[in-house]
Order: C-alpha cells, then sequence, then structure tokens
C-alpha cells in the first residue's frame, strides 16, 4: 500500500453538521462509543457545508443562507467555540446594468486548499461559480475564469437545468501533491480538471453514461453528484454519478463504470460517495431508488451502504443495525462521510434527521443522533495538537 | 432617516430595531447602513443590486424596488422579510 496523504488519526472525533434549519456537533469519546450532541448553532439558518482546516486543526468555516436573507460564510478559529461572519462571502462580479448578471443564492461546498497554502479555501456555490480565498475564509473573490466564460455558462445552463435546490458547482479537489492540480464537479456540467492552477480547466466526462436518449459528449447533460480523490493513491478517483459509479485512474482521462457489478435490484445511482483514508481500493456508496419518477429514498425502504474492496469489481451490502423495513431516507452527497482512524469510522446523515456511525469500515452501523432537522452535510473532524 | 431593521438582521445590529443613518437615495442609506454594520447589505442586495427575492423595502407605506428610490430626511425605510416557506 503506498503511503497514504491522510495520515492515521487517533481518539476522539468530532462530526460538522449541516442541517436545513441550523449546525450541530456531535462529539465522541476517545473510542468513538458515545456521542453528545451540541446545541444548535444558528438556528434557522440553512446550512449547506461545515469543514474544519486540517491544516492548523482550529479554523472551521460554515456556509449559511436563510429563506429572506442573502447567503454568508461564519467562521471559527478556535474549532467552533465561537463565531464570526466573514465580511465578504462569495459573490459573482457585478455586471453593467444592461447585462443580466449572476447572484450566489448559497455557498455549497468549501476545499481547504493544499497543505503549502496556508489560510486558503475554495468555494463552490449555487448556481455554480468557483470562488477562493487566500486569508482563512474572510474574504473571496471569483476564481479562474469560468464564472464569466461563455462555453462555461453554456454547460452551467439554467436553472431549470440543476437540481431542484439549484444547479451546484461541488467536489472540488486538490492533489494532495500538487496544489495547481484541481479538480471540480457541477450539477450538472461535468467534471474538470486543472493542471496549471486554475489558469485554465479541460472536461473530464469521457465513459460517464447521461440520461438515456441524450448526447454524452454534450458536458451540460452530465450530472456528477460526487467526486471523491483516493487519499493513499491520488491517481485513483471514484464518483457517484446521477447515471453511475465510476472509477478514474490517472493518466487515463476516461471513466469506467464499477456500478455494473451492484445487484441489479438495487442499482447503481445515490449521491455520496466515500473512498478509504488509507486503501484506494475500498470505497462506499449509499444507494438510492431511481426507478419510475426517481423517489431517491432507500431501494425498498431498506437503506443499506455498499462497499467494494477491490475498486469496484464486486461490491458488499452492508446493513447490519439499519431499521429493515419501512425506512425511506435519503442521504445527501455531502451527508455520508469518514474519519481517518485505522478502523475507519463511517458517517451516515438523513434527510430524516438522524446520523447513523459505524467504528468497524461499515460491517455494523448504529444510531447516534436522531431528530435533528433535515441533514445536508456531515464532515468529520479532529481538533487540537 | 431611521431604518427599521427586521428581528433576522438585528445580529448585526447589536439587537437595535432601527437605525438612523444619511443618503439622498435607498442605495446611498443602504451603503451609509452597511459601512456602519459591516456586511448587513449583501444580506439583502444582491452582488447585481438587485433586492433579494424574499426582501421587501417600503419607505413610509409605499414599496420600492428600485435602489434609486429618493428619500428625504423625515422618511422612514421598512426593511420586511417576505414569507420563504416553512
Amino acid at each position: 500500500m503506498k503511503a497514504s496523504h491522510a495520515p492515521v488519526s487517533r481518539g476522539a472525533v468530532t462530526l460538522l453538521i449541516g442541517t436545513r434549519k441550523g449546525a450541530f456537533t456531535l462529539k465522541s469519546d476517545q473510542a468513538r462509543r458515545t456521542w453528545k450532541v451540541s446545541p444548535p448553532m444558528f438556528l434557522g439558518h440553512i446550512i449547506h457545508h461545515v469543514v474544519a482546516d486540517p491544516r492548523d486543526r482550529r479554523t472551521v468555516l460554515m456556509a449559511a443562507s436563510t429563506g429572506h436573507l442573502g447567503p454568508t460564510i461564519f467562521r471559527s478559529t478556535n474549532a467552533g467555540k465561537s463565531w464570526t461572519e466573514v465580511p465578504a462571502p462569495p459573490a459573482f462580479a457585478k455586471v453593467p446594468e444592461s447585462e443580466k448578471g449572476r447572484a450566489v443564492n448559497h455557498t455549497f461546498w468549501l476545499t481547504p486548499c493544499h497543505a503549502n497554502e496556508p489560510n486558503a479555501w475554495y468555494a463552490g456555490t449555487s448556481p455554480q461559480g468557483l470562488f477562493r480565498s487566500d486569508d482563512g475564509g474572510a474574504t473571496w473573490k471569483p476564481f479562474s475564469y469560468i464564472n464569466d466564460d461563455p462555453q462555461y455558462r453554456e454547460w452551467m445552463g439554467s436553472v431549470q437545468d440543476g437540481t431542484p435546490d439549484g444547479p451546484k458547482l461541488h467536489s472540488i479537489i486538490v492533489d494532495p501533491r500538487d496544489p495547481r492540480h484541481l479538480y471540480f464537479a457541477m450539477s450538472g456540467g461535468g467534471v474538470h480538471e486543472s493542471v496549471d492552477g486554475g489558469k485554465t480547466f479541460s472536461t473530464l466526462v469521457k465513459g460517464l453514461d447521461v440520461v438515456e436518449g441524450f448526447d454524452p459528449t454534450t458536458v451540460t447533460f452530465h450530472d456528477p453528484h460526487c467526486v471523491r480523490l483516493s487519499p493513499s493513491n491520488p491517481d485513483r478517483l471514484y464518483q457517484q454519478n446521477h447515471c453511475g459509479i465510476y472509477r478514474l485512474d490517472r493518466p487515463s482521462n476516461t471513466w469506467v463504470r464499477i456500478g455494473k457489478n451492484m445487484p441489479k435490484k438495487v442499482g447503481d445511482v445515490g449521491f455520496p460517495m466515500v473512498v478509504h483514508p488509507h486503501n484506494a481500493d475500498t470505497a462506499w456508496v449509499f444507494p438510492m431508488d431511481a426507478a419510475t419518477v426517481w423517489p431517491r429514498v432507500s431501494p425498498d425502504g431498506k437503506p443499506a451502504a455498499y462497499v467494494t474492496k477491490n475498486a469496484g469489481k464486486s461490491w458488499t451490502r452492508q446493513d447490519k443495525g439499519f431499521p429493515r423495513p419501512n425506512a425511506w431516507w435519503t442521504v445527501k452527497r455531502q451527508a455520508m462521510t469518514n474519519d481517518r482512524h485505522e478502523a475507519v469510522g463511517l458517517y451516515v446523515g438523513t434527510t430524516q434527521g438522524e446520523i447513523w456511525a459505524s467504528r468497524n469500515e461499515g460491517t455494523t452501523w448504529t444510531c447516534i443522533a436522531r431528530h435533528l432537522p433535515e441533514i445536508y452535510s456531515v464532515e468529520a473532524a479532529t481538533f487540537g495538537r | 432617516m431611521t431604518i427599521h431593521i427586521p428581528s433576522a438582521l438585528r445580529s448585526y445590529t447589536a439587537q437595535q430595531s432601527e437605525a438612523p443613518v444619511n443618503g439622498a437615495t435607498l442605495a446611498e442609506a443602504l451603503a451609509a447602513l452597511d459601512h456602519r454594520f459591516p456586511g448587513i447589505r449583501f444580506r439583502i442586495v444582491t452582488e447585481q443590486d438587485t433586492i433579494r427575492p424574499h426582501i421587501r423595502i417600503f419607505v413610509n407605506d409605499v414599496q420600492f424596488q428600485d435602489l434609486s428610490a429618493p428619500l428625504s430626511k423625515a422618511d422612514t425605510v421598512y426593511i420586511v422579510c417576505a414569507l420563504s416557506g416553512g
């Protein structure tokens, strides 16, 4: 096994949870057996993503909006004990009055930049926009040329081409070996790669299917739900797409549909994708029902993760501990994550406000919080030195 | 003039419900408000200088959708959070 760019962590884990009605934390004991949920933070705000900075292990950014007000970013420099609102959240460039400009509805995705770029972050927004901060998330500027590029604007499509909650730029990935090597994805609008720090981007959609009857060479038809890079092998990417599960081994630029090996009754559609931090052959998905009118719930009302331990050649169902009948969940694309312990912990947040955890890489699952608002995102963090 | 601050925005104003500001137009008044309470304007107005979809602004009892609306010293500006779902 190659040395992982995500070193093994130990001890207590903090889950950072974004919900439709506020943010919460869940803190474990050293053994990850007992968990304590926090009071709500920013109750009533729509919290899209809460991400800790692994470089200083104390800064946390929170992407927020409300039903009425414009979007904002809250920032903590003491591991979430206190928060301030940043002075300049992501916003598109102002256009002349004769043109129709775009306005950020909400920041959807946050990614810390490379380890060699302390205080730098990327953000993806709805509608699709790519932004960067170089001061720890306090002020943000449009990044690269894509926000206003005619070709990219065509690929982004209109609001009607995106998800029901608005089209999104997500899955911003920084190669841990090279800060200039970037990936991002758009729902809709495909997967894109830069090898020159964002000066140029190229499309990365070869091999991906699109909805039947549409042309896969048209980038705007591509709907990647979640793209993840393998920390132990940054040349390997996994993707949960609207049309299947894929793997990409660089330098190839052709995705391979590994979801064809999932059970036919379950299918290979879902939102989240999780990769083992120390083993690039192991990855998890959480399938949903994509039949007929797309219920987007657990197939047959029986929630289960599926794991591959051979890079997608085969998949194993992991449902021990989950309710068997009548559990009609949806797990959104940011609501399944992992910690970096030797026995990797997995965490799933549901649209019904439950958090489920596994301390043994998905073999058994336990509900560690319930009755929270609809969960949008879950991230695992380790604070302190 | 006076700007009436809705409860959703009073985290910016130390819970003050009203703020006196100067300005000959709605745009100037909101700029003055933001100068005093940094960040508040972007929650009300987009980067394209349009009032956000679920925000309404009244000057006295007349609704305005354009930031060029003229103001006088005696006016009261009401920022209202309109219905936006459950």
